[in-house]
């Protein structure tokens, strides 16, 4: 049960949470379509860090951002999902 | 005088319980071990495998032999540890695994057989077929398991609790007194035992350092005499929260941990409200444990017969319950602290026949002492022990002994801090792991941080390696683990498994290091070389009920009610579960069956009219200046170019070009949006709506809320519905895809003119809290006109005739537009979620599963396979079944592959499981009123 | 390999358990083998088998960079099925039910596989509308299922709680027969030794680092244990088929996915079938040894901790007592947790990858138990053939390119939805 520190609530249990997909997953509606589907199913799901999407759905219910590792849960950054910083 | 018994006059005994139907006493504060003890039983189970008679070998948790049931009907608990429950007044407990009776069990029989029965034997017989090894598994599975479940259902309750804190210490015995007393801030302590002090009782002259504080001995404050079991505990400032009887179970991710505390004794009855058992959710910002150290019985044939036991666990039934184990004590011992119990034993009346040091130095004592000197074997009269064979300096030794106290020294309990991720060193003086660095906040103090005696190290050489137990839960022994290596099965992981080591109820608590000493010596390495297996939570088991709570039994799941709830349960319907929500499927007369009704309800529909209660369609009210744009991503169809004052039908996509939802969206002003979608689906679209706008177009200008639950709805469907509601709202109604805004019964409503069952059709839309009126008010207005309210079985039949799909049954997931016949609304210039993957081959594969009708001259089975003939291969199935409204044919929909090219196909609906098989015409599937002129304007 | 049975055992008791030879040698690995499994799994070591048994390719290694079945073969519910209702799957794990029938003589291993029956239970019509058409896709396809009324189902198991006020109350059940449990740890035992006495070298303790190319093809790999060189290599890895894969270079469509389950204290027999739930994601069977074992939802993140998140198994507890209310006072003795492949259809990948001679075999999500010895014998077929086996053929990586995915539970391409 990880403790988030969501940049608007402060910390809260990850129950309150939902992982949505990595960053580098998400498709927006002006791509290609070879592209956009090649984003949807590729992943590089490495045994370390990544950057990852979540939604506070049990609490602001906004969408952040988790820099985290995989394999011991140590969770590096947070911030406020942010299109020009994240797309 | 011989075997165990109470020291003194066995005063105070005023508790009664029983064991094996026996009517016993014991004190207040007695675990059952020390009141068995104490009634001079020394006979308490039989083991696993071979039924070998056991007694009490421990004090504490770690006891892996005497187990037994306690409690009865509803409150039976099997697999007890003795020395884990307290008596209360009415006990009952009852050995296990064991027939006709403990002193006379024919599954000793099997330890006659023990040589056949090696660790892993059967893997290498009961060869045959899969009906050949179920009849003996049959036999195996009776003589495996040890007590016996309850029947009867809990009666009690179960609490879930949470908690944060500055500081969470876990254990109070000295070090965690300590701890706890030097912390600062919100402090909480919690403690397995009953009492706090944990081996301030065994251990006068061992004196633990504490984190950043005093030597618990002597600290300021903190006193011996402690037994509490809830706050101000003498000695510790009060706002350290206590909770004894409570057993940190695992420490998970950052540091948070499940704590189970018993309010009660196993089957023991709670007070009235009082729940028996409480988990607890605690968040601490830093952890010490403080958890001790298990003391680690001597390997050596004959070690697991009752009168032999740990050490500290004689110190402790002496000095804690007065209650001497045996009275000719021989002790075997590999370090100083045994020495003790030798004192403790003395004092208390027994005598000590010999001490057998295993080392070559040995410290000065008044009792007979021998160096170099270790048991090799026991001997045992009418289930207990009577004689201690040794080895000394070579040579062989008899004792007449009915106690054996045996200390092969002390493993830190290094669980939880392994659960947290933290690293273990190895401290070869004390031939123990320690915890080395930790991934996060939590420091070991104490025992538990290695602070124990150190010990020789144990020799390699047994001589009867067969009866030396390692394993005493499973009945695992040396050989088996030689056997084991012999084998192959040498990681660490590998040998656990094959033999079933450390996998009993005590996960391996006082067998894991004798286990790795034996496998390093076959391995020919250092034991930290040989591996250490995972440590798993929780730490002792844990009741299921502890670990569902409230949430057992009745309220496993919420059950989400209508706002119209009372009009409907008045009328007395069959209710439908769908998720949570329960919903009137029909409401039947006297004598009608479901189909019955139904059929009445939809009758009715088309002929006069009928309500139906549409609470439960997801709805999200959509605004702002871009919310056409917004909504145009959303959906796959046009929306941008409706009018204020039109709805339409529309169909969203999940990303992968997969129909993900269905439903309508409605232009209520110039930037305010309504948009429905389905009732499953509702959760699900809400968090897709917050992505679209939140990630994908966070620039537009656009508000979304969800309004599932706020409004009610009610369609009111039927050739009379415009003339039933002009009556009502004294307007003339909304056109077909158009709404209005109205009053009915004084009460504001919304009013969307939509058909799903294939009428004139209005739903009407209320906040919930409003809706009883309107309610009332549709009914008696539509019950005038000899309609009535219908269920979702007849909206079923309305829909399938309609050929409208539904999310979940046509639309399963696997669908794109094209298959559903819905590609001509999609718009072609894309910009909307799943347009994309649609552009994928086989997407468009002419074989894919498509939607079509069926009819049948019966009844069509839902779910059937669609086949050419019996035997042919599947080439789709039924997705929705009913029959025409106003005819006779069966009729359905379904998918099937290719199906749009095979109209007029003869097929068969076949379900073998349900024993039809039916023969359908493939059809377009929309089989009433194909222009829309019953709706239309 | 010396032959096991009852009168090896006879033998063996008498003269003190002298006598068995190792289940499988611990050779160095050599310089070069024709074909690499990496990845020592129940999965991995049955295609080894099945490389030097049906093709006759015996120069063979699996690299297995813990110890053999380590990972799902070690910590899983041991259910054993193959009722599913996509065709390409039913026909598939049909395939290995039967294997299953006879692995045991096969190998000459007891790996006790009970077809105590599967069992589905339904708490609704729409339940049971859904398990007949689950069943009649089986049934038309030649695998027997048969539909069970509420009274059919409570006397199979007599503690499920029937009453119609129950939070989930049963209408009644789908039960496969011939499925079941097996003891998990025993399939990689008995594979590993049949391979080995065919002469497969098992590798432990054997880290692959690297995935060596030259001009689009596969060379051989890097290991702890040093290089390696291979004709083919066949990754086999179960949750870390990503990293794996990204030693050359490949994205896959699979993210790893913590599973727990849990056991209780052993008891007397009181369940005999696998019960598992149409609408509840909780599971439960009884091991031989008497623990309960019960399962619910995947903790529904990404990770590779191995360690989970106590609400999933408060609420699988909550569950199972909601279904068998006897469970409540049984104690939960260990709960474990492992890393499941989740493939973004929900269906395993069995194909070539972009860099000739080199294949992968993952993205079971939470049920490549139940196939292993199916898993391992068609692998087997690609990697000696290089070409798919018919029942393997639909389950190629390019099936998400092209858009013919196989979704059982139709959610789509998110692993936490499945």
């Amino acid at each position: 049960m990880m403790r988030i520190d969501c940049p608007h609530c402060g910390p809260r249990a990850q129950a309150e949470f939902a992982y949505e997909r990595t960053l580098d997953s998400i498709v927006t509606i002006d791509m290609p379509a070879d592209e956009a589907v090649a984003r949807l199913y590729a992943r590089t799901n490495p045994r370390g860090l990544d950057d990852e999407l979540w939604r506070h759905g049990f609490g602001c219910r906004q969408w952040i951002v988790l820099r985290r590792n995989r394999v011991t849960h140590e969770i590096v950054g947070v911030a406020a999902f942010d299109p020009a910083i994240h797309l | 005088m011989s075997g165990p018994g109470r020291i003194g006059d066995g005063e105070g005994a005023t508790l009664r319980f029983t064991f094996d139907g026996v009517p016993l006493r014991a004190r207040p504060g007695d675990t059952l071990a020390a009141a068995l003890l104490a009634s001079g039983i020394g006979l308490v189970a039989r083991s696993f495998k071979y039924h070998r008679p056991r007694g009490i070998m421990a004090a504490g948790v770690e006891e892996p032999n005497a187990l037994v049931t306690v409690g009865e009907g509803g409150r039976t608990e099997p697999n007890t540890r003795a020395t884990d429950v307290f008596v209360y007044d009415g006990l009952v407990a009852r050995s296990q695994n064991r027939w006709p009776s403990l002193r006379l069990d024919l599954g000793a029989i099997n330890g006659l057989a023990a040589p056949f029965f090696a660790a892993g034997f059967y893997y290498k017989t009961f060869f045959g077929p899969p009906a050949r090894w179920m009849l003996y598994e049959k036999l195996i599975r009776r003589a495996a398991g040890l007590g016996k479940a309850p029947t009867a259902a809990d009666p009690d309750r179960y609490e879930h609790r949470a908690a944060f804190c500055d500081v969470l210490v876990v254990g109070g015995g000295p070090a965690g007194l300590a701890a706890a007393a030097a912390a600062e801030g919100r402090v909480m302590l919690v403690e397995q035992d009953r009492i706090l002090g944990g081996n301030i009782f065994a251990s006068p002259t061992f004196v633990p350092s504490a984190v950043g504080g005093p030597a618990a001995r002597g600290a300021p404050g903190v006193s011996t005499s402690l037994d509490t079991n809830g706050d101000g505990v003498a000695g510790l400032p009060s706002s350290v929260r206590v909770l004894t009887r409570t057993t940190a179970t695992g420490v998970w991710d950052h540091g948070f941990v499940t704590l189970v505390q018993r309010l009660v004794e196993p089957g023991e009855m709670p007070l009235p409200g009082q729940p028996v058992q409480r988990l607890w959710h605690v968040r601490p910002d830093r952890i010490v444990l403080a958890t001790g150290a298990i003391e680690r019985p001597l390997t050596f044939a004959g070690n697991d017969r009752p009168g032999v036991m740990l050490s500290q666990a004689v110190l402790g039934y002496i000095e804690r319950f007065g209650v001497l184990p045996g009275r000719r004590v021989v002790i075997a011992t590999n370090n100083d602290d045994a020495y003790r119990t030798a004192e403790a034993v003395a004092a208390a009346g027994g005598e000590v026949v010999a001490i057998l040091d295993s080392r070559d130095a040995t410290p000065e004592t008044r009792f007979p002492v021998f160096a170099r000197a270790v048991a090799v074997a026991t001997r045992g009269r009418r289930h207990h022990l009577a004689t201690v064979e040794a080895e000394i300096d070579g040579v062989r030794q008899h004792f007449a002994a009915d106690l054996l106290a045996m200390s092969g020294g002390f493993t830190p309990v290094v669980d939880l801090h392994s659960q947290a991720g933290g690293k273990l060193d190895w401290h070869a003086d004390i031939q123990a792991f320690v915890p080395g660095a930790s991934l996060q906040t939590i420091a070991s103090v104490g025992a538990a941080a290695g602070e124990v005696p150190p010990i020789a190290a144990a020799t390699a050489n047994l001589p009867d390696p067969k009866h030396s137990f390692v394993d005493f839960q499973n009945d695992v022994t040396a050989a088996d683990i030689d056997l084991a290596w012999a084998e192959g099965y040498r990681s660490v992981e590998h040998l656990k498994r094959y033999t079933t080591l450390g996998m009993a109820t005590d996960q391996g608590k006082t067998s894991n290091m004798a286990a790795l000493s034996r496998l390093a010596g076959a391995a020919g390495v250092d034991i930290p070389q040989a591996g250490l297996t995972t440590f798993r939570a929780p730490f002792t088991p844990v009741t299921l009920g502890a670990l569902a709570g409230a949430d057992g039994g009745g309220h496993a799941a919420p059950r989400r009610r209508l706002a119209l709830h009372d009009r409907h349960q008045a009328l007395a319907p069959i209710w439908q579960p769908l998720g949570y929500w329960h919903r009137p499927r029909a409401y039947p007369r006297a004598g009608e069956t479901l189909h019955d009704a139904a059929i009445r309800e939809a009758r009715a529909v088309r002929t006069t009219a009928g309500i139906v209660d549409v609470s439960t369609l997801a709805k999200f009210a959509v605004s702002g200046p871009d919310a056409a744009a917004f909504l145009e991503m959303v959906c796959a169809t046009g929306v941008a170019k409706l009018g204020v004052g039109r709805g339409r039908y529309t169909v969203m996509l999940r990303e992968d070009g997969m129909v993900m939802d269905d439903g309508t969206v409605w232009r209520l002003g110039e930037a305010r949006w309504l948009l429905t979608s389905s009732t499953g689906g509702a959760d699900r679209m809400e968090a897709h709506l917050s992505y679209v706008h939140r990630v994908l177009a966070p620039h537009l200008r656009v508000s979304v809320v969800a309004q599932q639950e706020h409004f009610a709805g009610i369609a009111l469907a039927g050739p009379l519905a415009a003339d039933i509601l002009t009556g009502l709202t004294g307007e003339i109604p909304p056109t077909h895809m158009g709404f209005a805004e109205a009053s009915i019964a004084g009460v504001r409503v919304l009013i969307l003119a939509a058909s799903y069952s294939g009428e004139r059709a209005f739903e009407v839309y209320v906040p919930g809290f409003e809706a009883g009126p309107v309610w009332d008010a549709l009914d008696r207005a539509t019950r005038a006109r000899g309609g009535f309210p219908y269920g979702l079985e007849a909206l079923e039949f309305l829909r399938i005739e309609k050929g409208h799909i539904v999310i979940g049954a046509e639309a399963d997931g696997r669908t794109t537009p094209h298959d559903l016949r819905l590609e001509r609304m999609l718009r072609k210039a894309g910009g909307y979620v799943g347009a994309q993957a649609l552009a994928r081959p086989a997407s468009s594969a002419p074989d894919r599963m498509q939607l079509v009708g069926l009819e049948a001259a019966e009844a069509i089975p839902e779910g059937a396979m669609l086949i050419a003939a019996t035997g042919a291969p599947v080439e789709g199935h039924v997705t929705s079944a009913a029959g025409r409204v106003l005819g006779e044919s069966g009729i359905a929909l379904g998918l099937l592959s290719g199906g749009r090219a095979r109209i007029g196909a003869r097929l068969i609906a076949s379900t073998p499981t349900r024993g039809r098989h039916v023969a359908v015409t493939v059809t377009d599937p929309l089989f009433y009123d194909p222009e829309g002129a019953r709706y239309r304007d | 390999m010396t032959r096991y049975s009852a009168f090896a055992l006879l033998k063996a008791g008498l003269t003190g358990q002298r006598g068995w030879d190792r289940a499988w040698r611990d050779p160095a690995p050599k310089t070069h083998y024709e074909v690499i499994v990496i990845g020592g799994g129940g999965h991995g070591l049955a295609t080894a088998y099945y490389l030097a048994k049906v093709h006759g390719i015996r120069r063979v290694a699996v690299l297995e960079k813990g110890w053999i079945g380590g990972g799902n073969t070690g910590r899983n519910t041991t259910i054993v099925r193959s009722n599913y209702r996509q065709p390409a799957l039913h026909s598939l794990f049909d395939f290995a039910l039967g294997l299953w029938e006879g692995m045991s003589d096969e190998l000459n291993y007891n790996v006790m596989f009970s077809p105590r029956g599967a069992l589905f239970l339904g708490h609704s019509d729409a339940d049971m509308t859904a398990l007949a058409q689950r069943g009649d896709a089986l049934c038309c396809d030649g695998i027997a299922a048969e539909l069970l009324t509420a009274r059919q189902v409570h006397a199979l198991v007599p503690l499920l709680d029937m009453s119609p006020d129950a939070r989930f109350p049963i209408h009644g059940g789908l039960i496969q027969r011939r499925g079941g449990t097996a003891r998990h740890d025993a399939v990689a035992w008995s594979y590993a030794r049949a391979a080995d006495g065919l002469g497969v070298d098992i590798i432990q303790n054997c880290e692959v680092t690297g995935i060596t190319q030259s001009g689009g093809r596969v060379t051989g790999v890097e290991t702890s244990r040093g290089n390696i060189g291979a004709g083919r290599v066949g990754i086999c890895v179960a949750g870390n088929s990503g990293p794996v894969a990204g030693l050359a270079g490949i994205k896959l469509p699979i993210e790893a996915q913590t599973l727990q389950a849990f056991v209780t204290e052993a008891v007397k027999p009181m369940i005999d079938t696998v019960i598992m739930s149409q609408s509840l994601h909780c599971y439960i069977s009884q091991s031989d040894k008497g623990g309960i074992v019960l399962g619910g939802d995947p903790d529904q993140f990404p990770s590779y901790a191995q360690r989970g998140l106590p609400p999933r198994v408060e609420r699988a507890a909550a569950e199972a007592i909601a279904l068998v209310p006897a469970l409540s006072r049984l104690r939960m003795v260990r709960c474990w947790a492992g890393t499941t492949d989740m493939s973004f259809d929900g269906s395993p990948i069995i194909s070539p990858l972009p860099v000739d001679g080199l294949y992968l075999n993952g993205g079971w999500c939470y049920g490549g138990f139940k196939a292993t010895p199916g898993s391992g014998f068609v692998y087997a077929h690609l990697l000696a053939t290089d070409a798919s086996h018919p029942l393997a053929a639909p389950f190629g990586l390019d099936r998400f390119a092209a858009g013919a995915t196989i979704d059982e539970a139709g959610v789509g391409f998110m692993p936490q939805l499945r």
